[in-house]
């Protein structure tokens, strides 16, 4: 791998940028891998990175059915945070968090990971209950985490609505300053190159249609490209993990649900940090580029058709209009829909499965992109040590029947 | 001279009405009709915008929806506009408009610096840079962030309003143009009610910019006629100025009205625009079609315009962009603009046309006319830096890929008028779930099947004669009410045009670059700045596919969204990639077609309005006392009754003395109220709820738990038994709905057997709770016909009698631990209620009591609420309520409670606190440890779910969760708070009042 830097960048451009390698080779797919990583989103990248990086595991293959990045990695509104509440997710999130840190000079590609804080409003007194017990929890944890009062909170973004008239007034929030945004695609991109350069295979086009076993342990997958065989296979297909699940005849706890977002035209900076609100739900932060980030919750309703409905972007957009009055004339440019698999308690699954050798990392709900990283790190360890880490362990199959469950739609609400 | 370029007669244009407005504070005159690109044109105003990356000077290239350049920011303070497209806006009296990109000015912006840079700018650049030093990245960005954004929000709050329509129609057609028009007389003269939407002030579509003829008449006259026509027409409504955006499913489709944008702000009283949610039986598309420019070096100079807008200008709005103009086309449809312009006086320097062969109508009448016609040879690049000086150009080889001349020839031309051949606008079909195919004769994307009812039409399906719109129009909207079930009727045949034989088109994505990698940018997205060069680097570094070469590139993520760049980019990927171009696609079409407004997608639903707003019977009353408020869900509820100059909590303290030693009252209204009924309804609440309900007797209430499928307590409440076969439930404020639909649920997709039935009734009965020592003395004065004797009206039993004159059911309950009365009557005798009480109460000081004191007032006996003491991960054991378990039935969330670690023991229970200082309160929320000084992270205990001074203990109480906590009594626990302090508490009993419960069955 070339390294990227600026000077490679003017050495290139002498040459004017003929002379550019690819970011990731485009190979036939070989028949036998040690381990397979069925979906190339950023979190199968991600795993197949440190497979190679961290236990010496690179002759690995990616099988994406489209493009990389091209699912969820590639329509999220590109949140990082990990104040989380329970224990059990701010420690996952946390070192995912840590993870993004340092990610642009691990991987050599700039991630534009931004730490422009991330506020989590308050706007009823069991609000205000529910966030400073997040902010105690978090602080104990070991994440930072901080409680702002209304009349700093005013300082700190003077363009939100805190008037004590409106419907919802804003009475608080907490605050993760090492919170913020990172460049989706470039996750992905980026955890590609790096993983390519270890060996990695990353074959595109490749869609996974069965999923073979012989005596209750898995040997390999059928393709659209043709059978491959693997002892080790882990699975990473937000969006569709049941379909996933139902080729090894299992069954998850996941609902798949539409989520939409939206973009607004580009503006001058006006908005320099995160804002998210769970109680009259939206949230919305200003790319680079200059656009408002803007998300919500899921549709109600349940299907794989990526699109959503009308009525949830206008209710979205009622609530930043109540946040930030003056948005009201900025206009959205573009809107979109992706899938997410959510678990009852709004935690993700990162689990051997009943299939010896077959792994499943899913059910991240409308929060997967944040844990990019870290969930890539734990999965490439459950995969290469046959058993969870730590940090995962808590975040497997079982705990759906033991109902050690780790509900963070309980008191965070934030569930995104 | 004002207007230079205004031409001497003809347009569209209201001469009479001359409008003042300024670009860049510079005064400038145009005329009513006229778009603000036209006026600017009209006005030799050439440079309009700096470009995003590079900060190229700019100017405007179309005339419609996929301008590029031409972003301007209108107006100022709360009427300020960004990023209007000057090809969009009517231009009205005292219109101000400035460019948003170049600093200090447009003319000379030091921005432009980085087009000098622009080497070291590609594609992706700073995906590859800005990493080191790792904590520098922010201070990069800051610079990246200054940089980039096209406008600026307000920084005031919307000073319009905003409405929302939904309707239904049957058919619905997008575009008023030529096929449009004749679609909606088809349909309207059938009876069908029918919607003709069109983002143009006028309808006509682009047959207001041509000279086209029909029946030997200007086409504008026939316009004319439909339109009349289509008005007089009861059950079609025409919408202009308003652009069809989304295409959703089951044939929703979104429209954006601009209702009053055309108007100077501040002038107008009705909304600004206007949302219509239409939910139409049929959509004809007849969206029209969008040319395409050429890729050619330095094709991004002011001046180098879309020929069909060099024609627009002239014919519409009577302005010629130029002087001197070259043509530069792969098709024949540019030869009617080297025509219109020669017509219009404007010297033909030449027509350029990539096509060895050039043998059609149009190309003969243009050499007819006397205009050069180079076959066979393309503009390489262009001269000029603010405006077009000239151009050149060079001979093609054979196939186009290359150049048989060695050196290019120069033509001189202000104005160079290019056409790439023509994109339909496939948009709202591709939203609909269609997918476009690719057309090889007309090198373009055309509609594909249908998923919906819907049907493309005209230039939109890919028909570009005249004729041929007209006849598919009228076919298509007689066949779309026909499906609708109204028969056509007769009128008018739709007109005919001079047909004109086209010849074939010459696909040229990219005219090849005459000086290899160092020749001049050719762009692809001109609001990006993404050039061929950029497409190919991008496939050279392996982003292969089309989504990943627009995510690396910004290919068509501007604010036009690629409709002008896109295809061509698409098919320079196809071309270097070496495959062909339906196999590599098209990015998806999202709505919305062009940007709305948030205010026209949030509509009234702002303030107030927003959450629909809740308020008791009594509300009026507690205003009137001066109650402040805390919001409940959607409720209103009083929080406390400050006296003058009294804070919270001596209000607070004041209150729950009243309750405990006299009387209080308090507002229960918003309790959630559920009439249940029918014969299974006790084997219903047995279900739902973990006690037993079939021996309650008529007349008696029970307090009652639900479990969600996890085990974890969801909702309580107490429910009364009316009759045998009828229940009163209520249920938490803000878990009412929740209850509800929960409830609906089991019944109707678990349980269809049991005859049960459910009635919301929280809004119907007002309840006042009369609470206290005093309370059945308050109550017997104002009720005759109910016995309050303690054996005559038990604790947990009902009566129904008379109340202040009112029917009322009385429910003797207890959220306080205080003898006390729920007053329940119906909603519109709330008020009246309330009042009788306050009188009747006079006597013995009775005190109203709000939110803050009931949970005072329950804490101290240790009654949870619902969402505070519990988080959705509590089990009715963790709370110390087993006994609320029946054991010989099954229940909802029963089995979840035998789980292991539902059966663990050391699960966190519910306690009491006291802090070892007891006038501490601790915060609510603040978590509990063993040992603070432990190494992070610190093993948590649990957290305080509640916590208050307690008035009548005289300290401050708390209500806690605690791992292991019921075998723990005694224990002390340390509470590190988020401002460093850290308290001791001792665990205790969570029941710190009366625990024998005898004060409530006095």
């Amino acid at each position: 791998m070339k390294k990227y830097s600026l000077f490679s960048l003017a050495r290139n451009a002498f040459s004017h940028h003929q002379n550019w390698q690819p970011a990731w080779r485009n190979p036939e797919p070989k028949p036998a891998y040690d381990v397979l990583i069925v979906g190339g989103g950023g979190h199968g990248l991600a795993t197949a990175y440190y497979l190679a990086k961290e236990h010496g595991i690179s002759n690995v293959a990616v099988l994406e059915k489209g493009w990389i990045g091209g699912g969820n990695t590639g329509r999220n509104t590109t949140i990082v945070r990990s104040n989380y509440l329970w224990d059990e997710a701010a420690q996952l999130y946390e070192k995912s968090l840590q993870l993004w840190e340092g990610l642009s000079q691990d991987i050599n590609y700039n991630v534009m990971f931004s730490q422009r804080g991330v506020f989590n409003l308050a706007h009823t007194l069991q609000d205000v209950r529910d966030v400073q017990r997040r902010v105690h929890a978090n602080l104990l944890n070991g994440v930072d985490s901080e409680w702002v009062p209304v009349d700093r909170l005013k300082q700190m973004i003077p363009i939100l609505n805190v008037s004590s008239d409106a419907r919802y007034p804003v009475l608080g929030a907490s605050l993760q300053r090492r919170g913020g945004v990172a460049r989706h695609d470039a996750v992905a991109w980026g955890f590609a190159r790096a993983a390519d350069a270890r060996g990695v295979d990353i074959i595109q086009n490749c869609e996974v249609t069965g999923i073979r076993r012989e005596g209750g342990q898995v040997v390999g997958v059928d393709t659209t490209r043709g059978a491959i065989s693997a002892r080790k296979i882990g699975v990473v297909t937000a969006g569709n993990s049941s379909v996933l699940a139902a080729m090894a005849d299992l069954r998850f706890p996941i609902d798949s649900h539409p989520l939409q977002a939206l973009v607004s035209e580009p503006l001058k900076p006006i908005l320099d940090t995160v804002v998210m609100s769970n109680a009259v739900h939206g949230y919305v932060s200003q790319s680079d580029k200059g656009e408002l980030v803007i998300g919500a919750g899921i549709d109600a309703y349940t299907g794989y058709g990526q699109r959503g409905s009308p009525h949830i972007i206008e209710g979205n957009l009622a609530a930043i209009k109540e946040l930030f009055p003056m948005f009201s004339r900025v206009r959205m440019l573009r809107q979109w829909g992706g899938i997410v698999d959510t678990c009852p308690d709004a935690c993700p699954i990162i689990s051997k499965t009943p299939v010896s050798g077959l792994y499943f990392n899913c059910g991240w709900g409308t929060g997967g992109f944040k844990a990019t990283p870290g969930s890539g790190w734990v999965f490439a360890h459950t995969i290469a040590r046959d058993q969870p880490h730590s940090l995962n362990a808590p975040f497997s199959l079982e705990r759906f029947v033991t109902g050690h469950l780790i509900d963070e739609h309980g008191a965070a609400g934030v569930a995104h | 001279m004002t207007q230079p370029r205004r031409l001497p007669q003809g347009g569209r244009i209201d001469r009479s009405r001359e409008l003042a407005f300024s670009f860049n504070g510079r005064p400038l005159q145009g005329y009513a009709g006229d778009t603000l690109a036209a006026a600017l044109l009209a006005n030799d105003v050439r440079l309009v915008a700096r470009s995003f990356k590079y900060h190229r000077p700019r100017g405007i290239v179309g005339a419609g929806a996929e301008e590029p350049n031409a972003l301007l920011q209108l107006g100022g303070g709360g009427h300020t506009l960004p990023h209007q497209r000057a090809t969009q806006v009517e231009l009205y009296a005292g219109l101000e408009a400035v460019s948003v990109n170049g600093w200090p000015s447009l003319e000379f912006d030091l921005m432009a610096i980085n087009s000098r840079l622009a080497g070291l700018l590609p594609a992706g650049f700073y995906y590859k840079t800005f990493m080191w030093p790792q904590r520098f990245w922010g201070r990069y960005e800051h610079q990246i962030r200054r940089a980039a954004g096209l406008g600026r929000a307000p920084m005031e709050a919307d000073p319009d309003r905003y409405d929302k329509t939904h309707v239904h129609c049957d058919v619905l057609i997008a575009g008023g143009g030529p096929a449009g028009l004749a679609a909606a007389l088809a349909a309207g003269r059938s009876g069908a009610r029918v919607i003709l939407a069109d983002e143009q002030a006028e309808f006509g579509g682009g047959l207001l910019g041509s000279r086209e003829q029909l029946d030997g008449r200007p086409a504008t006259d026939w316009v004319k006629a439909a339109v009349a026509e289509l008005r007089g027409l009861p059950e079609v409504r025409m919408l202009p100025r308003s652009t069809v955006f989304g295409y959703y499913d089951h044939n929703l489709l979104t429209i954006a009205e601009r209702v009053t944008d055309h108007l100077p702000p501040g002038i107008s009283a009705g909304p600004r625009q206007r949302l219509w949610r239409v939910r139409a039986g049929r959509v004809v598309i007849a969206a029209g079609a969008i040319e395409r420019p050429l890729v050619f070096g330095n094709n991004d100079r002011p001046g180098v315009m879309q020929a069909s807008a060099v024609s627009t200008y002239l014919n519409r709005y009577a302005v010629a962009p130029g002087r001197a103009a070259a043509v530069f086309t792969n098709n024949d449809s540019a030869y009617r603009s080297a025509l219109d312009l020669l017509d219009a006086g404007v010297e033909v320097a030449a027509v350029v046309d990539v096509r060895l062969r050039v043998d059609g109508e149009l190309p003969a009448r243009v050499r007819a006319a006397g205009i050069a016609v180079h076959s066979g040879y393309a503009l390489v690049d262009v001269q000029g830096g603010k405006r077009v000086e000239g151009a050149r150009l060079m001979a093609l080889d054979s196939d186009g890929r290359g150049f048989s001349s060695a050196y290019p020839v120069g033509l001189r031309c202000d104005l160079i008028a290019m056409s790439g051949g023509w994109s339909p606008a496939v948009h709202l079909h591709s939203q609909s779930g269609g997918k476009p195919r690719f057309d090889e004769t007309l090198a373009a994307f055309v509609p594909g099947t249908s998923c919906q009812a819907e049907v493309s039409v005209g230039a939109a399906r890919g028909c570009f004669d005249l004729s041929g719109c007209l006849q598919e129009g009228f076919e298509a909207g007689a066949a779309a009410a026909r499906a609708q079930g109204f028969e056509a009727r007769p009128g008018a045949p739709m007109p005919a045009a001079v047909i004109i034989a086209q010849a074939p088109m010459m696909p040229m994505w990219r005219v090849p670059s005459w000086r290899g990698v160092k020749g001049p940018k050719q762009f692809v997205d001109f609001q990006n700045d993404t050039s061929a060069a950029d497409i190919a680097l991008a496939a050279r570094e392996g982003y292969r596919s089309v989504e990943h070469v627009k995510r690396y590139t910004a290919l068509g993520f501007g604010t036009d969204q690629g409709k002008l760049g896109n295809i061509n980019g698409m098919a320079i990927l196809a071309e270097t990639l070496g495959q062909d171009i339906p196999s590599t696609g098209t990015t998806t079409f999202r709505p919305p077609y062009t940007p709305v407004s948030i205010g026209t997608l949030v509509g009234r639903t702002v303030g107030d309005l927003f959450d629909p707003l809740r308020k008791t019977a009594i509300h009026e009353w507690h205003v009137e006392h001066g109650a402040e408020f805390e919001n409940v869900g959607q409720w209103k509820r009083p929080w406390y009754y400050p006296r003058q100059g009294e804070s919270l909590d001596q209000a607070v303290y004041r209150e729950c003395l009243a309750a405990r030693r006299t009387v209080g009252v308090m507002d229960a209204s918003t309790l959630g109220k559920i009439d249940v009924r029918g014969p299974d309804a006790a084997e219903f609440l047995n279900r739902v709820y973990t006690n037993g309900w079939t021996k309650l007797g008529v007349g008696r209430c029970r307090y009652g738990l639900m479990l969600g499928e996890d085990g974890m307590v969801m909702d309580d409440g107490v429910t009364a038994r009316l009759a045998d076969d009828h229940y009163y439930m209520t249920t938490t404020t803000g878990g009412a709905a929740h209850v509800m639909g929960w409830l609906e649920r089991w019944l109707q997709t678990e349980w269809p057997d049991l005859k049960v039935y459910l009635t919301s009734v929280t809004d119907q009965w007002a309840t006042v709770a009369v609470v206290g020592p005093q309370s059945r003395g308050v109550l017997a004065a104002l009720c005759q016909d109910i016995d309050f004797a303690a054996e005559a009206f038990p604790f947990m039993a009902f009566r129904e009698g008379t109340v202040a004159g009112v029917a009322a059911r009385v429910f003797r309950i207890s959220f306080s631990g205080e003898l006390s009365y729920e007053i329940n009557v119906p909603a519109d005798y709330g008020r009246h209620v309330w009042e009788a009480v306050m009188a009747a109460g006079a006597a013995f000081d009775i005190t109203p009591y709000g939110t803050e004191s009931m949970h005072v007032l329950r804490a101290e006996k240790g009654f949870i609420i619902v969402g505070q003491d519990t988080d959705g991960s509590v089990t009715p054991d963790d709370l110390g309520m087993s006994w609320i378990l029946a054991k010989n039935k099954d229940y909802l969330g029963r089995r979840s409670l035998l789980r292991p670690d539902s059966v663990r023991t050391d699960r966190k229970q519910m306690v009491g606190l006291k802090t070892l200082q007891p006038g501490f309160v601790l915060p609510e929320g603040a978590q509990l440890v063993d040992d603070p000084d432990a190494a992070k992270p610190v093993p948590m205990l649990g957290h305080v779910t509640s916590s208050y001074h307690s008035p009548c203990l005289g300290r401050s109480i708390a209500l806690a969760l605690i791992r292991n906590g019921r075998q723990r009594h005694g224990d002390v626990v340390y509470a590190p708070l988020s401002d460093g302090r850290i308290v001791r508490a001792e665990i205790c009993d969570p029941v710190f009042y009366d625990p024998e419960g005898a004060r409530q069955n006095v």
